[in-house]
């Protein structure tokens, strides 16, 4: 970490991948070799400028970023308060910001001599992006997806098998998110001598947590030189959506030690926090472990895992990325939810005030700045991660509007 | 290595003295209720159990095949929870005092009931050993220590992908036995080639004087005696547990069959193992 401040937020983890008591290696002894011996390709790689390089020139050719940020003027007007901007990272290659991680672990992966790519999707996003960078570098690539999202996520599907990934439904559980990833658990516990696992989160063992905060830091990074540029100061405060959090830390990280700048996270409150349909693990739920590393989860009082419930597919899931129940520990983020009903509504004004169909994971985001944003004096800044397109999204949003295609 | 002797030294103590492997025979409590379960539960010792491993039902099992997660979803279907389960091994207690019973699952529900109530309860209930799947050695401050300070030991598995560098760390603070896995894979699955892993267990031998115990794959009373050759215990897992959907009735309850069944497969088993040298 190139930060010399020792109160700095953005040194950890620690070496054996803990936030405080967040993180951790909880896998199976099959994996141990694997999950240390890519800590050690990963700490390698970082090391070694034409790794980065390689990462910069995909981003700029094959990605297209930097994305720009954009003032969203008329619901800057609309909402009547703070100045609304957009990290504009759903008009990446692929539509959301998971390729920067995809290209990232892709490049490790060939490094370590990997044969097969297996993947874990919600709302197919990840999914997409693994068996993107998987036919570009010339891998097979299994995606481990949930019944009930395959069918709630149809595009994307199609757009995996296009990209020539094996599409596994998962029907053990609930059929979403975290079975999916018990699934490429199993299956990576059975393959780890020539398989590498793309993990799409901000979670898991060690050192995937810091790996993909790293990788989605981009983000943040170009956010905080591009509004300073066009506004000659940092922003106010910072929103995103989180599921498990990935496209949330990569905003966030570079601008942790930045006081002045607020910060939101904002969780799936599904049919809202009083009901047992939601997915806001950091609001409702419990320091755990679960899928390799120590965080808050949504369980029951004999420590059994709940099911999630949201609208959006990306962000149903139990967990949450350990620096995420860290930096909710230390207090540095506000942690803060948006309904269904809420992000649906927020997803049709995206769209009918800006002309851009976001993703439901964002429009939470943007629910959540519909409620901020007036509490704020106009000369203020918020910076919200747009970080995926509502494409996939519109056969689900038909249905809950009742409307036919 | 610990300073004290357990239920489980003395099982395989006792094994060793009759020259045979042990015959491990995992169950889940509270499979397909807590009721059927604990008699399941008892009858495994007459039947030729030595060391009894029962499985701490978890909706998220990342290291079990298909039968033993629907195993977990049955019992957890019935109500069963750790407290329910350690009540378990208080009750087969009440009429054996020397069968082994370690307890295997995943580490959420302990850790959320809290470590120390844990293993004050567990001891107190009369558990000798756990295999907790997703505490590996690097997680051994969380409960490995804090059970062998209670007297319970802590099996730790080694596999496949566990190699010259890492196997002194996997030993390190394991007791009771080691579980070697014989596949890199899920329980219930593939049945491994024997002899390979016959060769796999010759450095480990020579690494611990610890009873070495193999599991994964092992389905039929062959399998164990060709495993009975070379280890000091044989695990037989998803065989026995998936004689429950395939005996029991409509209303998720076990039948005599279930009982024959279990009784029958375990009694083979263990036949196989003394006949094996």
């Amino acid at each position: 970490m190139s930060d010399k401040n020792p109160n700095s937020l953005r040194q950890g983890p620690d070496e054996n991948g803990f936030f405080g008591i967040f993180g951790g290696r909880f896998v199976a002894e099959t994996l141990m070799p694997n999950i240390l011996a890519l800590e050690e390709a990963y700490t390698t790689a970082k090391a070694d400028p034409s790794f980065a390089a390689e990462l910069t020139h995909l981003g700029k050719y094959y990605t297209g970023r930097p994305s720009p940020i954009y003032l969203a003027e008329r619901l800057t007007e609309h909402f009547g308060g703070a100045k609304v901007y957009f990290k504009r990272d759903e008009l990446n290659h692929t539509g959301s910001h998971k390729i920067n991680n995809c290209l990232g672990q892709i490049l490790l992966a060939k490094r370590m001599g990997a044969k097969r790519i297996i993947a874990e999707t919600g709302a197919g996003q990840h999914g997409v992006a693994a068996a993107t960078v998987a036919a570009r570098f010339g891998l097979p690539c299994t995606v481990y997806m949930g019944a009930k999202d395959i069918e709630r996520q149809k595009p994307n599907v199609f757009r995996m098998k296009l990209l020539g990934a094996k599409i596994v439904a998962v029907t053990n559980g609930a059929g979403t998110l975290k079975d999916a990833m018990n699934e490429a658990l199993r299956d990576w516990v059975a393959n780890v001598e020539d398989t590498f696992y793309i993990i799409g989160t901000a979670a898991g063992p060690h050192p995937y947590p810091m790996m993909v905060r790293d990788f989605q830091s981009i983000i943040g990074e170009e956010a905080k030189v591009q509004i300073q540029e066009e506004e000659g100061k940092l922003p106010d405060a910072l929103v995103a959506c989180i599921g498990g959090g990935s496209n949330a830390i990569g905003l966030f990280h570079p601008f942790l030690d930045d006081e002045s700048v607020k910060i939101y996270g904002v969780e799936a409150g599904g049919k809202g926090l009083d009901t047992d349909e939601h997915c806001a693990s950091l609001a409702g739920g419990e320091p755990g472990v679960l899928h390799g590393n120590r965080t808050y989860l949504l369980q029951n009082d004999d420590g059994q895992i709940l099911e999630g419930h949201s609208i959006s597919a990306g962000l149903d899931y139990p967990g949450i990325g350990p620096e995420h129940s860290w930096l909710k520990e230390i207090g540095r983020v506000n942690y803060v939810n948006a309904t269904d009903k809420e992000a649906l509504e927020a997803f049709q004004l995206c769209t009918l005030q800006e002309g851009i169909i976001p993703a439901l994971e964002p429009s939470h985001a943007l629910a959540y700045v519909a409620k901020l944003a007036p509490t704020m004096g106009k000369d203020e800044i918020i910076l919200m991660n747009l970080c995926g397109r509502g494409d996939k999204d519109v056969f689900a949003v038909a249905e809950h509007l009742g409307q036919e295609i | 290595m610990t300073n004290f002797t357990t239920r489980l030294d003395a099982k395989f103590e006792q094994c060793k003295s009759e020259g045979r492997a042990a015959l491990n025979c995992f169950i889940t409590a509270g499979d397909p209720n807590y009721d059927d379960a604990l008699k399941l539960l008892k009858l495994l010792p007459a039947a030729g159990a030595d060391v009894i491993e029962f499985g701490m039902p978890f909706t998220d099992p990342a290291a079990e095949g298909v039968t033993i997660q629907l195993s977990y979803e049955r019992a957890l279907a019935a109500g069963q929870t750790v407290a329910k389960t350690l009540q378990m091994v208080r009750e087969f207690r009440e009429d054996d005092t020397t069968t082994p019973i370690v307890l295997m699952g995943y580490y959420n529900p302990i850790y959320h009931m809290g470590c120390d109530e844990f293993l004050d309860q567990a001891k107190e209930a009369g558990v000798d050993g756990l295999i907790i799947v997703d505490l590996p050695p690097e997680a051994d401050d969380e409960l490995c220590l804090p059970a062998i300070e209670n007297g319970i030991n802590f099996i730790r598995l080694a596999t496949p992908t566990t190699d010259a560098k890492r196997l002194p760390r996997v030993l390190q603070n394991t007791s009771g036995f080691l579980y070697y896995v014989s596949i890199n894979g899920i329980t219930g699955t593939t049945t491994p080639d024997f002899s390979v892993v016959e060769n796999a267990l010759k450095p480990i031998k020579q690494a611990t004087d610890l009873p070495i115990a193999v599991g994964f794959g092992i389905r039929t009373p062959e399998h164990a005696a060709a495993v009975a050759k070379f280890a000091d215990g044989v695990v037989v897992g998803s065989a026995l547990v998936n004689i429950i959907p395939n005996t029991m009735d409509k209303n998720g309850k076990a039948t005599a069959e279930t009982f024959e069944q279990l009784t029958n497969l375990t009694k083979s088993l263990k036949q196989a193992i003394i006949n094996a040298r």
